[in-house]
């Protein structure tokens, strides 16, 4: 089993004929995942990568049957993008790009409500369910189907993850990025709540960073209603205050936000917490092992 | 990205947020012709982007406009030591002089955008001049909150709320909404990040100014904000950081002795952590992006090997998309071109890593390789503590 997307997720590729967009659209291909359509608006009507190419997601979602969008879009339009795609009843989006403005993103945030679309990112690496369908920049292959859930808020790192459990013998249910961005659509609570009703989900890794309040909540939740193992890891723990680290939402500012303020509140929710990254796969293999005998 | 006080009230002037007079100046006798013009007392008000400039002798007064060209003199080139520059100071090459006007009340105004409520937040409180982390911990009462709807934008009930809670009356109270309703509107259209007035003045006759400005903006939308942009003030970083910027690498300078380049955000902050926990600290922040291209591999190699601090460095790639052996190639590149000036541990992982390994290994260069994250931190941690 698996979240949000599955074997029969249509996908529709917005940018698709940039270069970015090209790439990834011919990896996604090649794991399996059903690319129908792909949207450039003024190139409507041609075909890119076999693919039929339309000037609206709506015409993508009305004559190929989208329900799931990939946006590549360059980060000034990304955000009418997104909203694009919400808008002509795209059920689930995956916004790649990096560097959306924070004020455009609070406009997005304010035009989903009520609207039956579930945002990835922005700044993500994608979402995967391993087997069944790829949205996104992660390499697929280093991913095994299985009953592992992931979420992440960073890129190479969740691949560093996946690898050490993939490496164990243990397989991902799905694997999420919400983004390094301070404004993002889905986060850890959102989920957190899918993971715990897929039966296909046994524990999940949950891999924060300093910035923001997202691990807090996260770790509210867990304590009042996630029946699962749940082991995390907090990046930054050396992190100096009120610098940018990469990622836009990784600052601690006002001396809130910070690693240590996490682990802290994860561990009292009765979530595995590792100190080092590299404990990360280890960590989960003790948590099962736990899980199995009660 | 920070800009100076100086250049903060500018902006907020475009806007018509009332702020004192006076000018800018890294000249004594300008000082003096600006006293002139808007004294005679005036404060003179070291520019360098640091807080607690009052105690290091960063804000001085002047009664007259020859007492401000001496007091000019001894400041500008000065260095300034507060408890945010570090022992090490800055450098004071900038002073702005301005009227010095008469207290009745200090006051607080700060807005940022508050990331759990996905919302722009408004914040009052009259327990001005003093830092609003402190009010907070201390006396969260006297903070008051207005969040803002991204679709309506700030509206006028919201603004005379928090004056009326400020506690102000009469024609202080138009000048005062008007005065937080300014400020939104400068926060909104620069894409700013933080504007903080603190402290927010109310003078014996009754007018409202910002004393102090803070402006901090949003990088990701820097590119429609040409004018702001252009306030960026290279001084103000660390030399090193000013070149990885040249070169669009995400890189910050710390206080350790491990040097350590790594593919994405993420994994160079858990780099740095499981440094921390083999007994080493990180002498830097340095993400070469997650696709890791030849070019950005062959930069960070310059800024690491530059820095003087650093000892010994850890390369630490997850070859995802992009292979191991293409990225193996290019460390070697960079590594012949620009020399292996001190110890290196490579560690790579993902796809085609055995060939990366057998490139560094055949490249005739000393590399020292580890499998896993862990056995790299430890290979890395002594050989910065021998040197």
């Amino acid at each position: 089993m698996s979240i949000i997307i599955d074997e029969k997720t249509r996908v529709v590729i917005q940018g698709i004929t940039g270069g970015e967009g090209t790439f990834h659209t011919q990896k996604m291909q090649e794991y399996g995942t059903k690319v129908v359509a792909g949207v450039t608006p003024g190139k409507g009507g041609t075909i890119h990568l076999g693919i039929p190419v339309f000037n609206t997601v709506a015409d993508a979602v009305e004559k190929e049957g989208a329900n799931a969008s990939a946006i590549f879009v360059p980060a000034f339009a990304a955000a009418d993008a997104i909203m694009e795609a919400a808008a002509s009843g795209i059920r689930c989006t995956v916004c790649i790009t990096e560097g959306i403005p924070t004020f455009d993103m609070l406009k997005v945030k304010s035009f989903l409500k009520g609207k039956d679309c579930q945002l990835i990112g922005p700044n993500t690496p994608g979402i995967i369910s391993p087997g069944k369908c790829k949205i996104g920049i992660m390499p697929g292959h280093i991913h095994k189907p299985g009953s592992i859930g992931i979420i992440s808020r960073s890129g190479t790192l969740t691949y560093e993850a996946v690898d050490q459990v993939t490496k164990l013998g243990y397989g991902q249910s799905t694997a999420v990025g919400i983004g390094g961005d301070p404004i993002v659509g889905l986060k850890f609570v959102e989920l957190l709540k899918l993971f715990n009703e897929d039966k296909g989900t046994e524990a999940v890794i949950l891999i924060g960073e300093i910035g923001g309040t997202a691990e807090e909540e996260a770790a509210e939740y867990i304590s009042k209603e996630f029946t699962k193992p749940v082991v995390s890891f907090i990046a930054g723990q050396t992190a100096p205050p009120g610098r940018r680290m990469g990622h836009a939402g990784a600052i601690i500012a006002g001396g809130k936000g910070t690693a240590k303020e996490k682990m802290e509140a994860l561990e009292k929710a009765g979530a595995f917490v590792v100190k080092s990254p590299a404990e990360i796969g280890s960590k989960v293999k003790e948590a099962l092992a736990k899980q199995r005998k009660k | 990205m920070k800009i100076h006080e100086y250049q903060a009230k500018k902006i907020l002037d475009k806007f018509g947020v009332q702020i004192p007079r006076g000018d800018v100046t890294d000249n004594p006798c300008q000082a003096r012709e600006i006293a002139g013009k808007v004294g005679p007392k005036v404060v003179l008000k070291a520019q360098v982007h640091a807080g607690g400039r009052g105690k290091g002798g960063g804000i001085r007064l002047a009664n007259s406009p020859q007492e401000a060209e001496k007091v000019a003199r001894e400041m500008i080139g000065m260095t300034l030591v507060t408890h945010q520059t570090g022992p090490e100071g800055k450098l004071v090459k900038k002073i702005l002089v301005e009227e010095a006007l008469d207290i009745a009340r200090e006051l607080y105004l700060g807005i940022v955008i508050d990331r759990a409520r996905e919302a722009a937040v408004v914040m009052a409180s009259p327990q001005g001049g003093v830092e609003i982390e402190k009010v907070a911990a201390e006396t969260p009462e006297l903070i008051f909150k207005e969040y803002i709807n991204p679709g309506t934008g700030f509206l006028s009930f919201q603004s005379r709320n928090l004056a009326f809670k400020l506690g102000l009356e009469g024609e202080t109270l138009k000048q005062g909404v008007r005065f937080i309703t300014s400020l939104y509107k400068t926060f909104e259209a620069t894409d700013a990040s933080l504007a903080e007035i603190n402290p927010l003045l109310v003078t014996k006759q009754g007018k409202v100014l910002a004393l102090d400005a803070k402006m901090n903006f949003d990088d990701n939308a820097l590119a429609r904000h040409p004018e702001i942009q252009e306030m960026r003030d290279l001084n103000e970083e660390s030399p090193l950081e000013v070149e990885a910027s040249k070169y669009n690498l995400n890189y910050i300078k710390l206080d350790g002795n491990v040097g350590c380049m790594v593919n994405g955000a993420g994994l160079a902050m858990a780099t740095m952590d499981i440094i921390m926990h083999s007994g080493g600290m990180p002498a830097n922040f340095l993400d070469v992006g997650g696709g890791v291209s030849e070019e950005a591999v062959k930069n960070a190699f310059k800024i690491l090997v530059s820095d003087k601090d650093v000892k010994a460095a850890l390369i630490n790639i997850f070859g995802g998309i992009v292979r191991c052996d293409l990225v193996a190639s290019g460390i070697v590149k960079a590594a012949k071109e620009i020399g292996l000036k001190v110890p290196m541990v490579v560690r790579l992982e993902g796809t085609n890593v055995d060939l990366g390994k057998k490139i560094l290994s055949e490249s005739g260069l000393s590399f020292y390789t580890a499998e896993t994250m862990k056995e790299a931190a430890e290979k890395v941690v002594p050989l910065a503590k021998k040197r």
